[in-house]
This record gives C-alpha cells, structure tokens and sequence, in this order.
C-alpha cells in the first residue's frame, strides 16, 4: 500500500479537506453515540476504521490519529514511531535510515503539509503515544475529545461566573451552576 | 562537582558551567568522550582527562551508534564525582518512559545539570540489530517531559515532584541532511519543546551549515537557543567514506574526502581540517559555540582547541 499512501500525501489537500467534514460528522454525532454508548460502537467502528485508513495511510491503529498534524502522512510508519519529525539519519535523497528502501515518513509529512491549509500545525509539539489506547477507534475519540471540547468551552464562561460570585456560589449553588446541565433544562440546546 | 540542593544562579535554570559559559556569551566548548567497554572508572577518567582540560562539559554518550558500552548515566555519575561537568545523553530507542523520568531524576541528584535529548540511532546499524527498539518518546516529547518536570515540578503523570532537577536542555540536530528546507524548522520545533541548547552532528559541509544558520537566523532562533557546530578530525580518506555509508547521519563532501586522500599524513590533515573548521564556524553569526567529536581521538582534542585559538580570546 506504499504507493497509496504515497497518493494520499501527494494529495494531502483533498484528503485534509475529507477529514475536516468526517471530523464536522463526527462530533455532530457525539450526542447520539453518547445514547448508543461509545462502548457498544467501538468495535465495529473501529473495525472500519481500520480497513479504510490501512488502504489510505498504512495505519496502524495507534487510536490517536494525528494525521492531520503530519501532511496525512502516518508517523507510526516511521520505524522509530517519531511523533515530531524527522530523525538525525535521513538518508540522502530523504530516503529513511533504517529502511532504505521507503522514502522518510518525515520527509514526505513536511512536503504534505506544506499543501494543507493547516499545514502549519506540524509545527506543534505532540505528546508521546498513549500504548494502551492501541487498536481502539480514533475516529469515536474525536467525536467524543472535540464535543467534550466545545462544552468546555461554553462552561469556561459559567466557571467565570462562579468564581466572580464565590459567596453567592456557596449560599445559592443554583445561582452561579456549575453542574452540567441535561439538554431538556436548556432553552435553545439540542 | 555535585553540590547540595539549592536553587540555581538568578537568570539560569541550572548550576551548570555550561550554562553560564553561554549566557555570559562566550564562545563555549564541549567534547565527547568515547564510552568504555569496560568497568573500571579508571578508563573513564583517563577518557576525561585530555577533554577536560579544554571543555566546558563534557558528553557521555547513550550507546550511540547502537553500540553496547558503558552507559551514559554510569559515566556522568563518575564525571560529577571527579569535578568534570557532564552532559548526560539519553536516547529515546532503549529505555520507555518510566525508566527516563526515574533516570533523570537520579542524574540530577548526582550532581548532573546537562541533559541531551536525543532520538537514537536504530538498532539495526549497531552490534545487536536483534534488540527491542523501544522509542516510547522522540526526542521532542522527551524535552517537553523533562522541562515540565523541572518547571512545574511534576511527572507525565501529574504526580508532584518534591525537589525538581535543575537541568540545562539540551537537543540535537543534523543541518547537513535532508530534508534540508526543513531542517530550521525542526529547529524551531525543539526550541518550542524546551531546548535551551543545541550540539550539531558533524559539519564538514561548512556552505550547507551557512544556508542553514541564516534560515535559523531569519526565524530569530539564534535569540532563542545556543547553538554549537559539531565539529571532529578525520582519520583518513578511507575512514572519511566509510563513516559516509555506514553511520547515520553523516554528510561529507567530495571535496573533504579529495583532500585526505592527497595529504601525505592524513591524521595531520584531519586535524587541520578541524582547526579550519572551528575556526570558520567562530565566524558564523548565531553559532555559540563547538562540539568536538573525535573518535578514539580524545587526545588530540586540547590541541586542536589551543591550535583553532578559540580560548585565547576568552578569559577563563
Ligand atoms: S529516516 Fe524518517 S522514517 Fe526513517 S526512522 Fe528516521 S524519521 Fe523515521
């Protein structure tokens, strides 16, 4: 599949453009995955997942997908697994040090994303892999780590209520709520 | 010398001769010393001697390579004990996550305050290609892990650290490979991790590094970050092609080569090509400093040092 995935990075924009719309599905779904039980779906979810991205990308399921970060091109097929860039022993020709016959992962992330509208988020400083979360569904993490995002977000301004008014808070809780709120107790959520 | 816990001199994070060599602005020198396979501390120390005289730190490599030797915590621990100020090297492809925090710790409270976050070479080019790469970090999240740990006191798992190590950090990085364009980049990158400093693979390519030092400069990291050229006498032509198509990472160029290959004393000619090579570098705007790697050489390293004249203009 070396030459799909080269494919895919060649055409890094269309490819960050489908993400972005799965990415937009994904989180508008978390509320009902949330009622199905992110449990329930995971496997056949992941599944899916699976088969798509192996044909694309040469995924290997890491379960924290950041192909968006690195020109769509897979870090984890890099055999040092480097999140961040390319290692001290790129080959001349940007082939990679320890197999010399595949072209760097890193080289071919750098030329991706400089096609990427995003492409400048290659430069952020990723964390190490989280090894336990191997083999689980990336896409169902999205949903659920950007939803859980978008609430934090909109609970930012009542958390700054609740600390202007600490006396009130501790008189009449419900005067400066913390707690989340069920959808029905809200006018205008979904 | 390892030294009671106390908090480190205003302005710097760490007690390390290094450190303050460089802030002070003055042209900083550090060597490499070649592990033992061996024991005994007596080979380490006899390794220090010659390096010590001229560096003002001295780097203890992580089997680089993927070569087996003693290992660089081993050899810092023996350095920090004889008053020599070690840059402790940790290599991201043997040891996971768990093992380097501990070791960090540990480093640190024997007296340690220079870290090099490295990636590593893979196993397969070094004397046990069977091993189990590890590579539970890169290089990147390895600094970002040690700067949280010094700066706010904490491991990757949130757990409070009582007393943090007080660490200069420390990167690598090789200008002369590809992919070129994107190597300042990288730089930029390690810089944004927690690198406070930077040791470069060889240089023998001194235009290349120039491209790549005014790229550096252009995105203002030569403000950011020190940076020290890696710099290292060849032995021969021989030698000099050999290195090329078997260790990773190393970029020289047919004109170097053509040189040994006419000189009549090649070890002669290496060490002047050095000389000339740490010398130009001194010129180059946004370079602090040199990192000399002389393999099974450590005894020419004072001399190439005197010779290059990069300490006469500095009071020690
Ligand atoms: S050369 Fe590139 S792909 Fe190969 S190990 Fe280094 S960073 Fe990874």
């Amino acid at each position: 599949m070396y030459r799909i995935r080269l494919f895919a990075i060649r055409h890094s924009r269309s490819f960050e453009w489908i993400y972005k719309r799965l990415e937009r599905a994904m989180i508008a779904l978390d509320p009902l995955l949330g009622k199905i039980g992110y449990d329930r779906v995971e496997r056949p979810v992941a599944f899916v997942e699976k088969c798509v991205k192996t044909v694309l990308f040469d995924c290997k399921m890491c379960g924290q997908c950041v192909l968006s970060s690195t020109g769509m091109s897979c870090p984890m097929n890099c055999p040092k697994q480097l999140r961040n860039g390319p290692c001290g022993g790129v080959r001349p020709g940007g082939f990679c040090e320890v197999k010399p016959d595949m072209k760097c992962v890193w080289a071919l992330a750098w030329d991706g994303a400089s096609r990427m509208k995003g492409g400048a988020q290659i430069h952020t400083v990723l964390p190490p892999v989280e090894r336990n979360l191997e083999g689980s569904s990336s896409w169902l993490r999205v949903s659920r780590e950007k939803a859980a995002h978008l609430r934090k977000a909109r609970e930012k301004r009542r958390t700054a209520i609740a600390d202007a008014f600490p006396d009130a808070r501790k008189n009449e809780p419900s005067a400066a709520p913390l707690a989340e709120e069920p959808a029905q107790a809200v006018k205008g959520s979904k | 010398m390892s030294q009671p816990y106390s908090a480190p001199p205003e302005g710097h994070v760490s007690h390390s001769r290094l450190e303050r060599v460089l802030r002070s602005g003055r042209f900083a020198i550090t060597a490499e010393l070649n592990p033992p396979d061996s024991a005994d501390p007596a080979d380490v120390y006899e390794a220090a001697r010659p390096l010590g005289e001229v560096a003002d730190a001295i780097n203890a490599t992580d089997a680089s390579g993927a070569n087996c030797h003693m290992s660089s915590i081993g050899i810092s621990a023996l350095l920090t004990r004889a008053g020599y100020s070690p840059v402790y090297q940790i290599s991201c492809r043997d040891r996971n996550r768990i093992a380097i925090q501990g070791d960090v710790l540990g480093a640190a409270a024997m007296g340690v305050s220079n870290v090099l976050c490295l990636t590593g070479d893979g196993v397969g080019v070094g004397d046990q290609p069977g091993a189990k790469p590890v590579f539970d970090f890169d290089s990147l999240s390895l600094l970002r892990t040690i700067k949280t740990m010094r700066d706010e006191r904490k491991f990757l798992s949130g757990r409070t650290i009582k007393n943090p190590p007080q660490l200069f950090l420390g990167a690598a990085e090789n200008p002369c490979i590809p992919p070129y364009d994107w190597r300042p980049e990288r730089l930029a990158k390690k810089v944004e991790a927690g690198a406070e400093y930077i040791q470069t693979n060889y240089i023998y390519d001194v235009p290349l590094f120039e491209k790549f030092m005014a790229r550096v400069r252009d995105l203002g990291l030569d403000k950011k970050v020190y940076i020290l050229a890696g710099v290292g006498p060849l032995a021969s032509a021989r030698a000099a092609r050999w290195m090329r198509s078997n260790v990773p990472g190393i970029h020289v160029p047919d004109a170097v080569i053509d040189r040994m290959e006419k000189a009549e004393k090649p070890g002669q000619e290496g060490k002047k090509i050095c000389v000339e090579l740490i010398q130009q570098m001194r010129e180059i705007a946004g370079v602090s400093g040199v990192h000399v790697m002389a393999y099974r050489k450590e005894h020419e390293v004072s001399e190439i040092i005197r010779e290059s004249g990069v300490l006469a203009s500095r009071k020690r």
